[in-house]
């Protein structure tokens, strides 16, 4: 992106979104609504686990149907310390992403030598595995989940308790991971990642070894999307297995999708669209029939249908064609 | 071992099998036929699960109400196919799981509507609710005997269907090349319109089979349909014959795994190691088993032939 990208109806609504995330705690604090920056830190943290899988599934065409496991993972890895009195967050970090990075790494090299369904069915069934690992785990609450009553401590004086210094732990990090994924799509490597996405034989008759790369950009997705687990631990009060459950991933897809997969922005337009509808929605069908929220499900569901068959591209894509 | 506990566990790993069978068939056509992948498969055993229970009630006959909530599901399969399914056809599989996720979410909002969201207990006849005497020690519950024989009856129907019948030969067809049946005249889409609406009634068959042991209720499909992908991705996708083996290897791997797996781990390790790490092995088997077939035979147990 360069300059004169950024003066386009496009790169404005992005600097726009990216300038509004950046000021919400003052926004919040102003208008003395402490509850709308809880949704915007939620926002944040799924949408690191949305660039993340998009740096595999936008940009390598590998649909991983199993990416929540990483976010569950990831909120483990700070749910059991603590559970163990092991508060520092110099511990719960590296760990989620080294765990998730290793589950990647093993999982990723047995799914990696399917394509297709195959692997689309493949990663859901390894995240059924971590999920059904959990339910039994009784030590750590099993099926009811584990209560984490403290945050991640780093440094004297940072209190990642406070929410509007967990905002920026948050803000900062979507920055880096949008930073990071960036960076490797327009590198050398991230070449060879798309170009097997459009054709892997080209590419190994090149005599690129893609099965190398592709799992390379596999652990790199997992790694990025457990430290969004880490945060996720960091910022609910509990977790259970039930935050990496199949419908968790598909959900997970349709926001990179909804947003605009293969684009720097998209995954972040459809955790916002996504998470506002979620949470809009049910309120504004309680304007019209008292009660009428609790269905909320059924325009969603209509929504998503529609956007996956009349909205090629997803918002991003809108935006492109607005942009001609 | 208890003999008696063997053959009750037996029998419940032959009905989860045959439960899944039912799901399997319709699941492996669509997708063996038009390659197409459908999360909402499972929404269709729920509605089939709901709409038998309020036959039941209403005409106070368990076997009327199955025998009319078969057409009816049917016809809820038709419409789907032709307001959604029909036009992802010639997308990818990202957009086949997005629209099929957003169809679950459609039909569990629409049964919440229209059923609430209460679960229903189905009642059963008092011929159905006993049990078989096999021995003095050994009692069957005669409706288990009758699940896993309308699913064998099933099974027995659909083989001879997709083996012995020219519309099953159109069907084998449309699994191993779609392009040469339809070069050659066939009208492949009315016969997948066809497939999709018979495999929901299928499907949706098994739910109404299910719903008087555990009642019918919201989602009660979402997390049996993944079952069901592993069974039809270890048979081999668009092969009935490798859903049918596929299902009765997942039945019966899960059922034991769950009674027999901490007795047998305790043959290789401590007593309580083995009761600790059984009922998560016991609960991963299926997908370890599906990995590791997926992993050195990708194309499954039995692939249709020739693609």
């Amino acid at each position: 992106m360069n300059a004169s990208d950024i003066l386009t109806p496009k790169g404005l609504i992005a600097a726009a979104v990216i300038l509004l995330l950046a000021v919400m705690p003052v926004l919040t604090t102003i208008a003395d609504q402490a509850f709308y920056l809880d949704i915007a830190t939620r926002i944040l943290i799924l949408a690191i686990a949305a660039v993340s899988l998009n740096l595999i599934l936008g940009y390598g065409g590998m649909v991983s149907f199993g990416h929540a496991a990483f976010i569950g993972i990831g909120a483990y890895a700070v749910g059991i310390p603590i559970y163990y009195d092991e508060y520092s967050g110099w511990l719960h970090f590296p760990l989620a992403i080294a765990v998730s990075a290793l589950y990647a790494l093993i999982t990723g090299a047995i799914s990696l030598r399917t394509k297709g369904v195959h692997f689309i069915m493949i990663t859901m069934a390894f995240s059924q595995m971590v999920f059904f690992l959990f339910i039994s785990l009784e030590e750590y609450g099993g099926d009811d989940g584990l209560l984490i009553w403290s945050d991640s401590e780093f440094v004297d004086g940072v209190d990642v308790d406070d929410p509007t210094t967990f905002y920026y732990l948050c803000f900062i990090s979507l920055m880096g991971a949008l930073f990071l994924v960036h960076r490797i799509v327009n590198s050398r490597f991230g070449r060879v990642i798309r170009g097997s996405m459009s054709n892997d034989k080209r590419m190994k008759a090149l005599g690129y070894p893609t099965y190398g790369y592709k799992l390379t950009a596999y652990v790199i997705s997992g790694a990025i999307c457990g430290y969004a687990g880490a945060l996720m631990g960091n910022f609910t009060n509990f977790i259970s297995p039930e935050m990496m459950g199949w419908t968790r991933s598909g959900e997970l897809i349709f926001m990179v999708v909804l947003g605009g997969s293969g684009s720097v922005m998209g995954p972040i337009y459809g955790v916002l669209s996504f998470l506002l509808l979620e949470e809009f929605l049910p309120d504004f069908m309680d304007l019209f029939s008292k009660d009428a929220g609790i269905y909320w499900h059924l325009p969603f569901g209509i929504i998503l249908v529609l956007v996956v068959l009349f909205v090629r591209g997803g918002i991003n894509g809108l935006l492109d064609r607005w942009n001609r | 071992m208890d003999t008696a506990l063997l053959i009750t566990q037996l029998l419940n790993g032959l009905q989860l099998g045959v439960l899944l069978f039912l799901l399997a068939a319709g699941l492996t056509l669509i997708f063996g036929i038009m390659d197409f992948i459908n999360l909402a498969h499972g929404s269709f055993y729920m509605v089939g699960a709901y709409i038998c229970g309020t036959l039941v009630a209403l005409l106070d006959s368990f076997v009327l109400g199955v025998i009319l909530a078969i057409p009816l599901t049917l016809a809820v399969g038709y419409v789907a196919e032709l307001v959604v399914a029909r036009t992802l056809y010639a997308r990818d599989h990202l957009d086949h799981v997005l629209a099929t996720f957003g169809l679950i979410l459609i039909f569990d909002t629409a049964v919440h509507l229209f059923w609430g969201a209460e679960g229903m207990a189905i009642p059963l006849p008092d011929w159905l609710n006993g049990q078989i005497a096999v021995s003095e020690t050994i009692l069957l519950p005669t409706y288990r005997i009758a699940i896993i024989s309308v699913g064998l009856a099933v099974a027995v129907g659909l083989y001879v269907l997709v083996t012995r019948t020219r519309i099953g030969m159109l069907i084998r067809a449309g699994a191993s090349n779609r392009t040469m049946v339809q070069a050659l005249g066939v009208d492949i889409k009315r016969l997948f319109s066809l497939v999709f609406a018979a495999g929901a009634a299928i499907a949706g068959l098994a739910g109404m089979m299910v719903s008087p042991i555990t009642e019918a209720s919201i989602g009660m499909g979402n997390d049996i349909i993944i079952v069901a992908f592993v069974v039809i991705i270890i048979g081999g996708i668009g092969s009935v014959k490798g859903a049918f083996v596929g299902a009765l290897i997942v039945g019966m791997i899960d059922t034991m795994g769950r009674s027999y797996l901490d007795q047998f781990m305790k043959l290789f390790m401590s007593d309580q190691n083995a009761e600790t790490a059984a009922p998560a092995v016991s609960a991963m088997l299926i997908y370890i088993l599906m990995a590791a077939i997926l992993a050195v035979r990708p194309q499954g147990l039995f692939p249709p032939r020739v693609r």
